[in-house]
Parts: C-alpha cells; structure tokens; sequence
C-alpha cells in the first residue's frame, strides 16, 4: 500500500469540479484508492463521497492506493493537488 | 468538546443543561463517556479520583459544598479544581456556592446546571454520551430504506450501486444515503446509517446525468434521514467460474463494526434487473423476521413429499400393483 499526505492548496477547497477532476483520475487506475481525512475515509473513485468529506483550503488530506498501479495512481492524484486543480 | 450544549436531543431525551459559570472552559474535550460523584474528592480523598470524567453534583454534594461555604474551607476545593476536570453539573436546579464558581472560573472548568434530578439526568447523559462515543466507520456504498428493512448496497464502483438505488426510489422507497454512508454501532449491537454529512442532504450521482438532488426531483416522502442497517446486499459483476448461492437455506452474515448483518451477494449482468431482486430480498428478510424461510420451508415440503411418495410406493409395492 502506498500513501501520500497532500494539502488542498486552491481557495475553494473540492467542490464539484475538483472532485469530478479526482474521480476522473482515479478511475483510470485499477488500484483500490482512499481518501482518508481526520474522520473519515472514502473510495476516490465515488464523486459523492469526496464532496462529502468537505475538504476545505489547506486541509490535509491522506491519498492511500493498493494494487499493480498504486504508485503512478497516487502520483497523479498529488499531481492534482499540487496544480491546484487548475485553480486559483 | 463540549458538543453536549448542542445536541439535538428530543423532549425525553433533553438534558436542560445552561451554563452557569466559566463559559469559556466549554471547549474543553470529554474524554470518556463515564461520569464521577465527586464526594470522595470533595471531603479530600483524591486516590483513585475519576478525572477525566463529567462531575456530577447531586444534593448531597451540594450540602457538603454549603458546609465547607459555612466553614471557609476552600482547600479541597481549590485542590478539586488543580485536576483536570472536563466539567462540573448541578443536578435539581441546584446553583452553587459564589465561591465554588469564582474558583471554577479560574481553573477554567465550565459550570454546569439542569433542572433535572440526578438519576434522570444520569441516564439521560449516560444515552448521549453512548451515542457520541459510540463506534463508527464510514462505508462506501449506498443505503435506502425498502419495505422498511435498511438496505445497504456494497459494490465495486461503476457497478451500478446508484442506478439500482434510483430504481427503488422511482418505485417508492427511500434513500438514506449514496457513495458515502457513515455507520454507527448504537445500544450494542445496532447499526445505525446515515449520511457523512447531513448538511449536503440528499444528492446522487448517476453517470451521464451528474449530480441530482433526489429530495427536489422525488419529493420529501422518498428519503429518510438515517435507518438501521438490516441486510447488505453486495453486488458484483458477474463472475462465471464462481458458485453463488441458488438455494439461500443457510444465512450468510457480514460483520460491520462486529454487528453480524444479513449479507446477499447478487451478481450483476445486463439483463438482471436489480431493484427487483433488491426489493425482493427486502420482502423475503421480512419473512424471516416474521420466522418464514421461504428455502427451508420449500426443503420441508420437498422432503414431507419425497416422504410420501417413498410410503406410496411401498404400500403399492406391498399391494403388488407395479
């Protein structure tokens, strides 16, 4: 398993179009992906549950992946984090 | 924290509590959810004293802190307020002594009352703190109520948890919560789901439409705020080399949280229609609860038939009629 922490750097933390962004993303890989926050964790490929964990700016999230791709899945997925989801 | 103030506790379950004292102590953490009669403590016999407990003050204490008022003995007092105390309650209605709330207010420890009697409270607390503190796990996958049995539907993702859900709420029943459900192990051995959070409300997604707001497009009467976990039905695509049940005599639990649940695996190929069986799972747990097992009822009466049927024969055999 292979986890990663990262920090919702965009002003308006996941909203709907960030978590379509991660959803999109994580689908493309085989891995089981999780999300976890200080409470709970959630499957990355299910848009609703990343809306639901309300992640706000700055907070930290941790990416975990199990499976073949696992690494190039969380590589991608911090990718997504550090460009700000193509956001302010 | 003390989230306590805040609970949405119904009528019988209210615990009338109000501040009286060291209002910004509140943020302090309970740590456990067990509670302490501080006599021992008070009368300076602080071995063994439950801390990080709540600090009940019933009318015996409150006598013995009016004696030590009379007595300007302030000792043990200031000596019960070094500990770390999550907070002090007042049971009766009961308001304490200027002196024990100035010294409250210094060491920060939140003065509490209600108007409730101490028994009554204490159980009251006891439920509310059971149901804070009580176990929890988020899980993904999609609970609605069907026919009154809290249904909740597992799966890999993109197998169609939320389009059989959409089904069964086109066909009347209620959704509790899709993708994300949190569950929690109340009184024991019940579980209790609902959604992660209840300020986003009711929202699906289902490829190809987005998200959809199932309380505007179906109405209030087809979701339902949280509901006990009665039966899981895992679903998956269908896998040709394995065995699934096709009797469904013996019952298969799944354990969440250490509750063993109902638990269904219903493969999914086009061409099955899974609300149906969903709601026919549903109907049959109903049965089982009413002590009905449609399998093993049908096994008896295969076997009372065979049983007859061997005895047939035998007699016409007896009779010499083959």
């Amino acid at each position: 398993m292979i986890e990663r922490e990262v920090v919702v750097r965009n002003r308006a933390g996941i909203h709907a179009r960030p978590a379509a962004l991660i959803v999109q993303t994580a689908s493309q890989f085989s891995s089981h992906i999780e999300f976890k926050n200080s409470h709970d964790t959630i499957n990355a490929k299910s848009i609703m549950g990343i809306i639901t964990l309300g992640a706000g700016y700055n907070s930290t999230i941790t990416i975990s992946a199990e499976g073949e791709d696992a690494a190039e899945a969380v590589d991608r997925l911090a990718q997504l984090f550090d460009n700000r989801f193509e956001e302010e | 924290m003390l989230d306590l103030l805040d609970l949405d506790l119904k009528k019988h379950n209210d615990l009338e509590l109000r501040c009286i004292g060291a209002r910004h102590g509140l943020l302090r953490r309970i740590t456990m959810p067990d509670l302490n009669r501080p006599g021992l403590a008070l009368s300076g016999f602080f071995e063994n004293f439950g801390v990080q407990r709540i600090q009940i003050f019933g009318r015996g204490e409150q006598a013995f802190l009016e004696k030590l008022a009379v007595e300007e003995n302030t000792a043990t007092i200031k000596e019960f307020f070094r500990q770390d105390i999550p907070c002090c309650v007042f049971t009766h209605g009961l308001t304490p002594t200027e002196e024990f709330i100035r010294l409250a207010d210094e060491a920060d420890v939140p003065v509490l009352q209600t108007t409730l009697d101490t028994s009554e409270f204490v159980m009251r607390v006891i439920r509310a703190l059971a149901n804070v503190f009580a176990a929890r796990q988020t899980i993904h996958g999609t609970l609605i109520e069907v026919f009154g049995i809290g249904i909740l539907i597992l799966g890999d993702s993109g197998v169609g948890k939320s389009e059989a859900a959409l089904e069964l709420i086109e066909r009347g029943h209620r959704l509790v919560a899709d993708d994300a459900v949190e569950i929690r192990r109340i009184a024991g051995n019940i579980l209790l789901g609902q959604g992660v959070n209840p300020a986003l409300g009711h929202h699906m997604e289902i490829r190809g439409l987005g998200i959809i707001n199932i309380t505007h497009l179906f109405g209030v009467g087809s979701i339902r705020e949280k509901k006990q976990i009665q039966l899981i039905c895992q679903l998956e695509v269908w896998d040709s080399k394995k065995a699934y049940d096709r009797i469904g005599a013996e019952e298969r639990t799944w354990d969440i949280l250490e509750v063993a649940t109902p638990y269904l695996e219903i493969p999914v190929k086009p061409g099955r229609n899974i609300p149906i069986i969903i709601e026919t799972a549903a109907m049959n747990e109903r049965l089982k609860k009413m002590g009905y097992y449609s399998a093993r009822e049908f096994n008896q009466t295969v076997m009372r038939w065979l049983d007859s049927e061997n005895a047939r024969k035998a007699y016409l055999q007896k009779k010499g009629i083959t």
